[in-house]
């Protein structure tokens, strides 16, 4: 089905009013004084788009705007994944002081945008909407990253990652100019219908073209050897931009480079197998990509002593592990894709949330403030918390994250891909002594401050407790979540 | 246009695409890295508007709208570029990204 330009509003309600919204905010911000209540406005705007992306009007699919987007379960999986997302970053916006020092409009209206750029992103079936869609994202996280003026650390990250970003989106079109050239056709499907059609692709063309278009998207999703903007940028950023950063950012990107390496550049076969374009050794190339991805990630992490880059090593490692499920050319490997990319929302909002709740109280992210914290007044909880989505973030038994690590490996040995999977259960190990030593300070070390008690405002312990909850319970009790995600799994493809 | 040929016009792009590299991995102050970006943008408009204006009538006008778009969006990204330039400047009294070192590790 292909709608026209009127009849695609009709999938697109969630998008409109995340629009509105940001417009809405900026109105307020002229018109008003008093700035207090924007954070509430976008709170409700993005539930608002949550529910709207829940209540989802056609079945089956359809191209929006003549070809421009696409509606199908794919794009709701990653659009619900991404609201939810901004619902979390925009609550922790609210309870975070950092934030409460900034001008409330635009932090919220860009915020607002961003989450709509990276909707855009898990939509798009066009090369042109594919990069107008990331460079909205990319301008908006930039803006966002720099946020406090006046800190030094925050202005050092956006502008690396203003030249790292820049970079990777140039290289990207010139990349996407050649699949222009030999395609003809800016359109994922005419693209794929081009390519397969003669047996006499231009085979190291095409291969170069990809790789230059990945450094785009890996970007976007920081693997090697494009992460090196990651521990800078979530060091620098406010938690709550980081936060959304790490996870929907992250997300929009795997989302927008499955479109297109599976749709647009490879044909579905019958048995659930993916068929890459004759002798375009992509998947190999992404192999390598991911294995080192998660070995770089979790040995630089291994050294660090500020938590925010930590956790973003971390989850450099996390995209890593994501990615095993990307390279099988198998629906398997990309249902675990989707299952982990859930579990790694939710403890990593979670672990973020807390380094964030810390940061509000002690002022700093170092690992020493963390000493004790158990046995501070009021201090357990936290504590216990924390400890929850770091044992999930390892991939422990009974959390969302032993789920999501189930189903990569497990997809991975269907596959036959048994080294592969070793790896990634090395990785894991690996990955259990530095998650573990925060919890080691928090438990085993004495308190630095052991007479004034933690206090925690019940706006910041509603989420933790929500998220942590969530971590335990989809841990015991996955199958929510993996049918989400097993139905997720269709691509609307029609050609006509 | 007697004599120029499509390989022409892909051999251009290609000197401004590594000419823009070269830029951006050659320089230390953040406005040279932002013009070698900029000429990275360009390699691709050219790109774009060559393989349109050779590839026959199916993709006429898309790869125009590509580099018209692409033009927008670098004058966008040259905005927030100076605008963080500009804060970097204030904060550091420098624009040399080699002084921009306390994140790092």
């Amino acid at each position: 089905m292909e709608l026209g330009n009127l009849a695609s509003l009709q999938a697109f309600y969630p998008e409109l009013l995340l629009t509105a919204a940001t417009l809405v905010i900026v109105l307020i911000d002229l018109l008003t004084s008093d700035k207090s209540w924007l954070g509430e406005v976008a709170l409700i705007s993005t539930s608002g788009a949550l529910l709207l992306i829940g209540v989802g009007p056609l079945d089956g699919g359809a191209w929006l705007f003549r070809r421009m987007l696409v509606y199908d379960s794919f794009s709701i999986f990653f659009r619900a994944l991404i609201a939810l997302a901004a619902l979390v970053a925009v609550w922790m916006s609210i309870g975070s002081q950092e934030v409460r020092r900034c001008e409330q409009g635009e932090y919220y209206s860009i915020l607002l945008a961003s989450a709509l750029g990276m909707l855009l992103m898990t939509e798009s079936a066009n090369l042109l909407m594919a990069y107008l869609s990331l460079e909205f994202v990319s301008l908006t996280s930039y803006v966002l990253t720099g946020i406090l003026r006046h800190n030094r650390r925050s202005q050092e990250a956006a502008l690396k990652y203003l030249i790292y970003g820049g970079v990777a989106s140039g290289t990207m079109i010139y990349g996407m100019s050649w699949i222009f050239g030999m395609a003809g056709s800016l359109d994922f499907m005419a693209i794929n219908r081009a390519l397969f059609a003669t047996s006499h692709i231009p085979v190291l063309a095409v291969f170069i073209a990809l790789v230059l278009i990945l450094s785009g998207l890996g970007y976007k999703v920081a693997s090697v050897p494009f992460h090196m903007w990651a521990p800078d940028v979530y060091e620098g950023a406010p938690i709550p931009i980081t936060t959304f950063l790490a996870v929907g950012s992250k997300a929009a990107g795997f989302a927008l480079m499955t479109r297109f390496f599976y749709p647009a550049i490879s044909h579905l076969g019958p048995d659930g197998n993916w068929q890459p374009l004759n002798q375009v050794a992509w998947p190999q190339l992404l192999l390598v990509v991911c294995i080192i991805t998660m070995t770089l990630g979790n040995l630089a992490a291994l050294q660090q002593q500020n938590m925010k880059r930590m956790l973003a090593y971390s989850s450099i490692a996390q995209a890593g592990y994501a990615l095993m499920g990307f390279v099988l050319l198998s629906n398997d490997g990309l249902i675990a894709m989707l299952v982990y990319l859930f579990a790694y929302y939710v403890m990593d909002a979670g672990a973020f949330l807390v380094v964030m709740i810390v940061a509000n109280l002690t002022g700093s992210e170092d690992i020493s403030a963390y000493r004790g914290l158990a046995w501070r007044r009021g201090g357990a909880l936290l504590a216990i918390s924390l400890t929850i989505f770091l044992l999930s973030l390892t991939g422990i038994p009974a959390t969302i994250g032993f789920i999501g690590k189930f189903y990569v490996f497990a997809a991975a040995i269907r596959e036959r891909f048994y080294i592969l999977a070793v790896i990634g259960i090395l990785n894991s190990v690996v990955s259990l002594y530095y998650y573990m030593r925060p919890v080691k300070a928090m438990f085993l070390e004495q308190p630095v401050d052991s007479v004034s008690a933690v206090t925690v405002e019940y706006w910041n312990y509603g989420l933790m407790g929500v998220l942590a909850l969530a971590t335990i319970f989809l841990g015991l009790y996955p199958p929510p979540i993996i049918s989400f995600a097993s139905n997720s799994l269709r691509f609307f493809i029609s050609s006509s | 246009m007697a004599g120029l040929t499509l390989n022409h016009f892909l051999v251009l792009g290609l000197i401004l695409f590594l000419l823009g590299g070269y830029c951006v991995l050659a320089r230390r102050n953040a406005i040279g890295i932002l013009l070698g970006i900029e000429l990275i943008l360009n390699a691709a408009n050219i790109n774009y508007v060559a393989f349109s204006f050779y590839g026959g009538q199916a993709a006429k006008y898309d790869g125009q709208v590509f580099a018209i778009f692409v033009i927008m969006l670098a004058a966008a990204e040259a905005v927030i570029g100076l605008a963080i330039v500009l804060a970097i400047y204030q904060n550091l009294r420098t624009i040399d990204v080699s002084a921009t070192e306390s994140l790092s590790g």
